[in-house]
């Protein structure tokens, strides 16, 4: 408790300069010192001017504890701690891309659209907010999320399935700003562009662009977070989270795609048999059970709700079965309505525990049929052993966790 | 390079073919937003290189070249023999016979290479490299890869015939997207 009075006192500290500003500006021009150049006009918020958790709640993104590369930053989603749909925006998992987080001035921001169009234009933000908007609540799961074992030891729900977080995005559709600007014929790709140091870049065909891709401004009610892209984010509804990209600045219209850096090299993978995997777009059909989960510890025998998130990039979840006895018998589970298309569905099922070792995991069905595999069944497919996994990419396989007698509970995916 | 052309006329007919299911191409401005932007404006900002190179500016260089460029502005990172440090990433094997998961070992065309040390390199000062020195860059890494030889000249016309040697290797042969296709059982990844 000590270093939490400590940090409550800090946040207090913090507060009391971002209040005493405007004078600490005043003395800062006296001194004649150059002011800090572009400062947001919001200064930090008090805690009652924008509302944290309880103290006794310490719910936080972690990093795993093996680095899946030098040049990423990465911070998993709490999903055994977080209930419902929404993941609150301050949780939701990070996998950048970039060299720092941009500091865009939202008044300075522009989208520029131009291309294979008959009227370029150019919008600020303030024009893209007049436009007609929608909120829709989608998933963005990274396409490396689910490698077994990860964490290093794949101990818990948070750090092997934490790469995907589910939010109610809102914006415009791209579709309205690609009619405003008027798309030519023989046009079928678009190259959206970050506004970072890298330029982060990506090429989606224009079908999806033309039907459900959003430029989102807002998530969860309030402006995208500066590490979700502030102020303008592509959001691709069931596609790999890679392509939505952060701090959108432009769009230009193609006629092919631009197998950029991070669409093509860094981000295709390998198969045994030499082939590079690329282009992948959607999520296949995924579900697991966040609670209970690996690492936790059941206090005792008898009742316990099962309770995890199931989704799939090939729309809406249909049915999510579960199991407690390691895949031998399923049992449908209750899905909390309603079940909403490129989204996160919670499902529910209740169990009691006798105290013996049990086998928990769900399969999810979508709404095209296809249905989750195991990770035996998806290793016979490609043709592969399991161990493949455990650096490929769009893994989707069924997350066994054991419960032992001691309520003790474990991944047991190998 | 013949080869190449063919499968990129049968890339042209395919993306043709998807742009085809699009509906309402060239529709007249609903909501009279937004600024026309001057030419020159979509110019400056318009630097994406695709496979066919033809937004490739004039310049030229080679593997020669690159190595005093790689010395000056790159060897911090990559390391003194391009293989990377342990903070960052090394540039070979770019392309093995069989790729290896490393970052840079599955490109499948050279354009991309040339497009990303554009804009991204080097990482202190991201687009500070003249293009000169992005052809000489991206000529040495190449060269170091076993994909050209230290004398070969790239520039906007020798660049993109480059035939990357995983240039085959791909899955699925052509980037596409069939909406509500379905995927055999067990498909992902």
């Amino acid at each position: 408790m000590g270093s939490h009075s400590h940090s409550k006192r800090r946040q207090f500290l913090t507060t009391g300069v971002g209040l005493a500003g405007l004078v600490m500006g005043a003395v800062r021009s006296l001194r004649g010192q150059t002011p800090a150049p572009a400062a947001p006009e919001a200064g930090p918020r008090d805690l009652l001017a924008y509302g944290q958790p309880s103290p006794f709640d310490n719910t936080i993104r972690r990093a795993p504890g093996r680095a899946t590369s030098v040049a990423d930053t990465a911070l998993m989603t709490p999903l055994q701690d977080l209930d419902g749909i929404i993941t609150p925006s301050g949780l939701h998992f990070l996998m950048d891309h970039v060299k720092g987080i941009p500091d865009l001035d939202p008044k300075k921001h522009r989208l520029l659209m131009h291309g294979m169009v008959d009227r370029p234009l150019e919008f600020t933000l303030d024009e893209i907010k007049r436009l007609p908007s929608v909120s829709r609540v989608h998933f963005l799961e990274c396409n490396a999320n689910s490698r077994p074992l990860r964490g290093p030891n794949g101990e818990s729900v948070q750090l092997v399935h934490g790469r995907t977080s589910c939010s109610e995005w809102t914006g415009v559709l791209l579709s309205v700003l690609l009619k405003e600007c008027g798309v030519q014929k023989g046009a079928s790709w678009i190259v959206a562009e970050g506004d970072e140091s890298n330029k982060y870049t990506m090429s989606i065909p224009l079908p999806k662009a033309m039907d459900d891709t959003l430029v989102a401004y807002a998530q969860n009610g309030e402006p995208v977070r500066p590490h979700q892209g502030y102020p303008l984010r592509l959001v691709v509804p069931g596609w790999e989270a890679i392509r939505a990209v952060k701090w959108l600045t432009r769009i230009s219209v193609v006629d092919k795609p631009y197998m950029a850096w991070h669409e093509s090299g860094n981000n295709a993978d390998t198969r045994p048999d030499g082939k590079g995997l690329w282009f992948r777009f959607e999520l296949g059909p995924k579900s697991v059970i966040t609670r209970p989960s690996g690492g936790q510890r059941l206090p005792g025998h008898g009742f316990h709700e099962i309770t995890g998130l199931a989704w799939s990039g090939g729309g809406a979840v249909r049915r999510v079965d579960v199991s407690t006895d390691g895949g031998r018998t399923y049992k449908e589970a209750e899905l909390q309505q309603p079940v909403l298309r490129y989204a996160h569905t919670r499902f529910r099922f209740p169990w009691k525990w006798n105290g013996e070792e049990a086998v928990l995991q769900s399969r999810c069905t979508d709404e095209r049929g296809e249905v989750q595999p195991t990770i035996l069944e998806a290793a016979k497919n490609l043709g592969v052993t399991p161990e493949y996994f455990f650096d490929a990419d769009h893994f989707n396989g069924i997350q066994p966790w054991k419960v032992n007698r001691d309520g003790s509970i474990q991944n047991a995916i190998l | 390079m013949e080869a190449f052309r063919t499968r990129f006329s049968r890339l042209l007919t395919a993306t043709i073919a998807l742009s085809a299911s699009v509906t309402a191409l060239a529709q007249g401005p609903t909501y009279q937003l937004g600024r026309v932007p001057s030419q020159e404006e979509i110019k400056a900002r318009d630097t994406a290189v695709s496979p066919e190179g033809k937004e490739l500016p004039p310049g030229r260089g080679t593997a020669k070249e690159g190595e005093t460029v790689y010395v000056e502005k790159c060897r911090s990172c990559h390391g003194p023999n391009a293989t990377g440090s342990a903070l960052h990433r090394g540039l070979v094997p770019l392309g093995n016979a069989k790729p290896v998961k490393i970052p840079f070992s599955l490109v499948p065309y050279a354009t991309t290479v040339w497009d990303f040390i554009n804009r991204a390199m080097p990482q202190t000062k991201p687009g500070s490299l003249t293009p000169d020195e992005v052809y000489a860059v991206t000529a040495y890494v190449l060269y170091r890869n076993d994909v050209i030889t230290d004398t070969d000249v790239l520039d906007a016309t020798s660049l993109p015939k480059i035939r990357m040697p995983n240039r085959d290797n791909f899955l699925p042969a052509q980037p596409e997207w069939k909406p509500k296709a379905k995927r055999p059982f067990g498909y992902y990844p």
